[in-house]
């Protein structure tokens, strides 16, 4: 019988019944449950590694040593790991590889929303693209095939809203895949020039092998209909395309790279009105145009965000949706630190210091809304460090006086550690400020090298974050509570004043894992609330304010840390005895 | 487009919102319906106004419903409710947990909360419906039992069979919870 599953999950189960025995990721939403489901088969090897440079790498090799390996990242994510990925697209492999980016048009978690079929192209490997969960574990199996068909890696692109959306799907059996048999192959492996240069020939004559193979896929197929309207399209757009333009005939490309340009010749010819519906980049339009085909595509659709069915209806029957006109009567809900979460201390004290704070990437970049607003840059993963390097540099010691690179755990592990170097190598003489919360918080709790503890929460050598600080040369390291206010700033003064550089390891797992939930509770004595709203100043939903009444409340969200306590000057916040 | 039913549902991260949209496609499912369900992870679940999209029909091509096209909306939250109304059908229904959770911008006293927001949702719908959902599942024995309450007033509304719906909450819902789960869906059901 079918059954419901994320075009994450489905990804997974493709992989596995196309006999895959390796897959490696990094979290990030939102590609994080493939390797997450994939990991809880019996008889495979899956892991979190530090980063998608490390990941890919590591896949590789595991595709080198003979199986079929799946790699999944997030879009930002293949950035990380660009480098091997280009070079192993000139090597091509022995078991199949598919690396799947999961891009983010709309950005509901994200920093930018780059378009990665780019990298199909730049990087000359195949790149398919499914519509729903069951084409992306169908697509998934059938990738395997065409990496090792073309000895190639295989994109698997998709977006937030496949990665996210369930829909039924129907289970297979898993194939029984030998490992392959390890040959040393220098020339096909090892690439320095000489080598490189031949192999650059094979990456050529594949992807003229695969633009043939494109042209008679099952993964591309023609819907005729009315053929007034013909629409070219790819990946979840496809849906929409079928929701809202019913009648319109349809060209849907489940594979983007290369495109089957003779078979798109052929639909242009019979259709009236050729129309290019893809989001983000016009990356399928510019070939088309460039082949001298015309259509029409980015004149009538944007270049930003996600698309929608009544985006279509609204391009191509002028349908715009009604309104109720209540908007300007709702206040926003932006999301938020988590009552108790111990990066709140750090975010109020950084904005109460006025310091100047390069951020980075995890749920802690929320400290830089209102009303933390404790953070001045946030460019990508690891960048805060770097970052503070930069400013110092271009502003002069003094102004790093105040200057704090702020970064989580993870984070950190991922592509902190080179730039601490940096700042050592390069005698930086700023503050770091890693938020260790035992945890990859933002995309679900995942492991990683320093929580001791494996994908499959199997125990393992736990990666000592101090030690390493202090390896790389730090000569200034001490670890605080980041809900102890009094400790936490002190550490920042004496740190600051010093003329090298120094990390505070700010310590406390993240509220949500283990149940970390004191059983602390607090109240509001109002005799003492003098309703002057500093408790508001956290940016806590555990403590509101009565306007009528003019004083602060505790109410049921408050998970009993202890930090708004600490920010009243009227000691009107106390705990409950007993 | 045949029978297709296009329900939004609608609250703030943390409410539970994601089981009641698991539960009403798992029983989407067993009647032999296509069905596509969408949410959001990450960032947005913080704290965040949160929504799940459960489509199911003879065939369902996207997997997002279109704005003026869900038949009720479910929400969890009163100013929820209103974020959303502008996706209800023009002859849709709200359904509303009377549960007021108040944005940052409301606490940190920059905006005020509109107070009587869920009787301008009713004023603009005719078809809307108030539920005490949080008082009714304290009285099952657990207030975070109210998303299943609502799964229960909505069951009623659209009519899906009372003992699928039950199958299904055995399936979803840990087996420490659900005596509680259980009496909170008949409640709904029958409120």
């Amino acid at each position: 019988m079918k059954r419901l599953m994320i075009g994450n999950e489905a990804i997974a189960r493709g992989a596995y019944e196309a006999g895959a025995t390796v897959a490696t990721a990094y979290p990030g939403t939102p590609s994080t449950e493939i390797v997450s489901n994939f990991a809880r088969n019996e008889g495979v090897y899956a892991e979190w590694s530090p980063n998608e440079k490390v990941a890919v790498e590591v896949a590789a090799g595991a595709s080198i040593g003979g199986a079929r390996t799946l790699v999944a990242m997030k879009h930002v994510g293949v950035n990380v790991a660009a480098d091997p990925l280009y070079t192993f697209a000139y090597t091509g492999v022995t078991g199949g590889l598919v690396i799947v980016s999961a891009d983010d048009p709309g950005m509901h978690s994200s920093q930018n929303e780059q378009d990665n079929r780019g990298y199909g192209r730049f990087a000359k490997i195949p790149v398919i693209e499914p519509s729903d969960s069951q084409e992306a574990k169908d697509f998934t199996k059938l990738a395997f095939d065409l990496s090792e068909q073309f000895d190639t890696p295989v994109m698997l692109r998709i977006t937030t809203r496949l990665a996210h959306s369930q829909t039924l799907v129907e289970e297979g059996e898993r194939l029984a895949i030998p490992l392959k048999e390890y040959k040393k192959d220098a020339p096909k492996y090892v690439m320095l020039p000489a080598f490189a240069r031949s192999r650059h020939i094979e990456v050529e004559k594949r992807m003229q092998a695969l633009a043939e193979y494109a042209e008679t896929s099952e993964l591309n197929r023609i819907e005729w209909n009315d053929p007034d309207l013909g629409i070219i399209t790819s990946g979840v757009v496809y849906q929409y395309v079928k929701e809202a333009l019913p009648e319109a005939s349809v060209l849907k490309l489940g594979m983007t790279n290369p495109l089957p340009m003779g078979l798109i010749k052929e639909f242009a010819s019979k259709v009236k009105r050729l129309v290019v519906i893809e989001e983000l980049e016009p990356v399928i339009e510019e070939q088309i145009k460039a082949h001298g085909i015309s259509c029409e595509g980015k004149e009538l659709f944007t270049l930003l965000g996600e698309y929608s069915p009544e985006l279509l209806e609204t391009v191509f029957k002028g349908k715009k949706p009604g309104s109720y006109g209540l908007e300007s009567q709702i206040p926003p809900r932006p999301p938020l630190l988590c009552p108790g979460c111990p990066h709140r201390g750090v975010f109020y004290t950084l904005n109460k210091m006025k310091l100047i704070v390069t951020g980075d990437i995890g749920c802690y970049t929320l400290g830089a809304l209102s009303p933390l607003e404790g953070m001045d840059t946030c460019i990508c993963m690891g960048s805060s460090i770097g970052a503070s390097i930069g400013l110092e540099k271009a502003r002069g010691e003094k102004f790093a006086k105040r200057l704090v690179a702020v970064i989580g755990d993870s984070t950190f592990v991922h592509s902190g550690i080179t730039p601490l170097i940096d700042m050592v190598y390069n005698q930086g003489t700023s503050t770091v400020i890693i938020l260790d919360n035992d945890t990859t918080a933002m995309t679900g709790h995942q492991d990683h090298p320093a929580t001791g503890l494996t994908i499959t929460k199997a125990p393992t050598k736990k990666l000592d974050i101090e030690a390493l600080v202090k390896a790389v040369g730090i000569p200034n390291v001490r670890i605080v509570d980041p809900l102890n206010l009094p400790q936490l700033k002190e550490a920042l003064e004496e740190e600051l004043k010093r003329r090298e550089p120094s990390v505070i390891i700010a310590k406390r797992p993240c509220v949500l894992i283990n149940k970390q939930k004191t059983t602390d509770k607090y109240y509001v004595d109002s005799e003492l609330c003098k309703g002057c709203k500093l408790c508001l100043k956290v940016g806590c939903t555990g403590v509101s304010f009565m306007d009528q009444e003019k004083v602060a409340v505790m109410n049921d969200n408050c998970a009993g840390c202890g930090l708004c306590p600490q920010v009243c000057t009227f000691d009107a916040i106390k705990r409950v005895e007993g | 487009m045949g029978n297709q039913t296009n329900i939004l549902i609608v609250g703030v991260g943390g409410q539970g919102t994601l089981l009641t949209s698991r539960i009403i496609a798992d029983v989407a499912v067993q009647l032999g319906y296509d069905v596509k369900v969408s949410e959001i992870h990450g960032m947005a679940q913080r704290g965040g106004s949160v929504v799940s999209q459960v489509r199911y029909g003879d065939k369902i091509y996207s997997p997002i419903i279109k704005k003026g096209d869900a038949d009720i909306i479910l929400a969890f939250e009163k100013l929820e409710a209103a974020r959303w109304l502008d996706y209800l059908k023009p002859d849709g229904m709200v359904i509303i947990n009377n549960e007021r959770v108040n944005p940052l911008p409301v606490m940190s006293g920059k905006m005020k909360y509109p107070d009587d927001i869920h009787e301008k949702v009713g004023a603009l719908v005719p078809d809307t419906m108030i539920i005490d959902a949080s008082t009714i599942a304290e009285k099952c024995g657990n207030q975070r039992a109210a998303n299943v309450v609502l799964v229960g007033v909505l069951s009623r509304v659209i009519g899906l069979p009372v003992d699928e719906v039950k199958k299904a909450i055995e399936r979803l819902v840990p087996s420490k919870a659900l005596e509680i789960n259980l009496k909170a869906f008949q409640q709904g059901f029958s409120h």
